[in-house]
């Protein structure tokens, strides 16, 4: 059956749609590159003086370690708290273990400004305010549950059979989990990993919360720059923010090919 | 180990713990105290309740919050309906370029995207350039500072969102049903208004609850874009907090906008299941 006209409308607007949805974003690349000193297009002329700038200075750098040291760190104790989470709920399947599993998602929930406050409520009393520990406790708080998701999901495809397998050859738990559970699991909990670590990566509004003068994520530094609106180092900081987000999102699109090509699976 | 046989509680349990104690000691913990602080701050008593109905900027602020939610939701519905009938009808190569362009949009920092709005829709911007020269319009258009820019930012953030459940409901349709009202007579815009658009209510209601509350409690976009004019309620709530110190109001809108949400998350879960809403996406 030949398409009507609505239809081959309908499919020209949905990829004016997609484009809309994509090019703004990148805005920010022809913004970085203009020669002059305030936030402009540049016509014509192109530079890399707002880069130099960028990674010239100790502010914006050490921004980006720490937003580095607290993204790796929050992402690591979300998969270890995640993947454990997941393999223990997994072996339970029962009610309880589902209604604890909906327990546990509510951070992915609860609007951010409300987490905000909860973790602002907590901090202050224990001392964790503006704090490394902190920010690495709150992001791992609001990573784990994208990590509970993908490896259930793993899970989902794995045949428990394989583990009772192991633990009638001889195997203790620990050494099932290692040598059976993990390595089958492995693309949900690198995925899980990846989610967390963006989460963390971009996380503002959390951030402005707890932290105050030693704290300073790409994010945070990024915020201040866009409120006062005048210093293009905002948007090459901006380009490299993306370019790690695009760096990473190819990371997780290769990992789900790998994926399926190993474990055929009908979605 | 032998109280817990007793107990007969599973061992996978101990796996779990590790997680439900940090969750329930760092997340819902605060958050309950949040809930106690609403009524006993400043005093003990529902004074922070009462001034819903006295205050005039609260009011205004909830209203101004809602309105934009609603716009929202209901242009992102139509605009995620457009592009999920293009993916669920495009052959195989497009329509996996369009799933990896939908699915980028998700990865890309809302930071970098309410910055990208700030650039494009200046008084100088690329957009007011184009517009002008184009002769659409004589003056530049003022699109930041107000709800026209807030809206723009919101929707761009959201369609994706609204994309997901639309496109699972369209993937759960029998195209036999389809087959079956064209062979009775019935023309291609009948046969979708009667019986296509029927079909996918699920995933457009789930894909309006969906955007709804993820707006509810939006906070880059409206202060970046909103510059402070348009004044939604989780901004509202962060003034309260940092600035004026008023926590009894800032805990009270915290209260409201977390019943609201959990109330229609719980309409959501009956809708479809949640893992469907969180498959593809990050947050």
């Amino acid at each position: 059956m030949k398409p009507g006209f609505s239809t081959r409308f309908n499919r020209f607007a949905a990829w004016v749609l997609l484009m809309f949805l994509v090019l703004p974003a990148l805005v920010a690349i022809p913004v970085s590159l203009t020669p002059r000193r305030f936030l402009s297009m540049p016509q014509g002329e192109y530079s890399l003086r707002h880069f130099e700038t960028l990674f010239g200075s100790p502010a914006w750098m050490s921004s980006f370690a720490q937003s580095a040291v607290i993204a790796v760190s929050a992402a690591f104790l979300a998969t270890v708290l995640g993947t454990l989470c997941a393999i223990g709920l997994w072996r339970i399947a029962s009610r309880a273990a589902e209604a604890i599993r909906a327990l546990l998602l509510l951070p992915l929930v609860v609007p951010p400004i409300i987490s905000a406050m909860a973790f602002y409520r907590l901090f202050v009393p224990l001392g964790l305010m503006d704090s490394y520990a902190g920010m690495i406790l709150a992001h791992a708080v609001l990573g784990a549950p994208l990590v509970l998701i993908t490896v259930s999901a793993s899970l989902a495809g794995f045949d428990p059979k394989l583990e009772q397998a192991s633990r009638n050859l001889g195997a203790s738990t620990f050494t099932t989990m290692r040598r059976v559970i993990l390595p089958s699991i492995r693309p949900g909990v690198l995925a899980g990993a990846l989610f967390a670590f963006i989460t963390s990566w971009d996380e503002i509004v959390v951030t402005l919360f707890i932290t105050r003068f030693s704290i300073y994520t790409l994010p945070r530094r990024m915020w201040n720059g866009i409120r006062e609106n005048t210093d293009p180092t905002t948007a090459a900081a901006a380009v490299v923010l993306l370019a790690v987000t695009l760096v990473v999102f190819l990371i997780w699109v290769l990992l789900q090919r790998r994926a399926r090509a190993l474990n055929p699976q009908p979605e | 180990m032998q109280t817990l046989r007793r107990l007969n509680l599973h061992p996978g349990w101990w796996l779990v713990l590790p997680f439900l104690l940090v969750v329930m000691g760092m997340f819902l913990g605060p958050i309950l105290n949040i809930l106690w602080l609403s009524v006993t701050l400043p005093e003990p008593g529902l004074d922070n309740y009462a001034a819903l109905f006295e205050s005039e900027p609260l009011r205004r602020m909830l209203w101004t919050t809602l309105r934009i939610c609603l716009i929202t939701t209901v242009m992102s519905v139509i605009l995620g309906y457009s592009i999920a009938y293009a993916m669920m009808h495009a052959s195989g190569a497009n329509r996996n370029w369009m799933i990896s362009l939908l699915l980028v949009t998700f990865w890309i920092s809302v930071l970098v995207r309410t910055f990208s709005w700030l650039m494009l829709l200046g008084r100088n911007g690329p957009v007011n350039n184009a517009l002008m020269g184009a002769g659409l319009v004589s003056e530049p258009v003022e699109f930041m500072r107000n709800e026209l820019g807030v809206l723009i930012g919101m929707v761009h953030y959201m369609i994706p969102y609204a994309v997901l459940p639309i496109l699972a409901s369209m993937q759960n349709i029998d195209n036999r049903v389809i087959a079956a009202s064209r062979n009775l007579g019935a023309g291609g815009a009948q046969t979708f208004w009667r019986i296509y658009l029927p079909l996918t209510r699920p995933g457009i209601v789930a894909g309006a609850i969906l955007v709804f509350i993820l707006s509810l409690g939006f906070f880059v976009t409206p202060a970046i874009l909103g510059g402070g004019r348009v004044l939604m309620v989780a901004e509202y709530i962060s003034v309260q907090v940092l600035i004026t110190l008023r926590w009894g109001t800032a805990a009270m809108l915290a209260v409201l906008l977390l019943g609201g949400v959990l109330a229609l998350m719980f309409i959501l879960s009956r809708l479809i299941p949640l893992s469907q809403v969180f498959g593809g996406a990050r947050r």
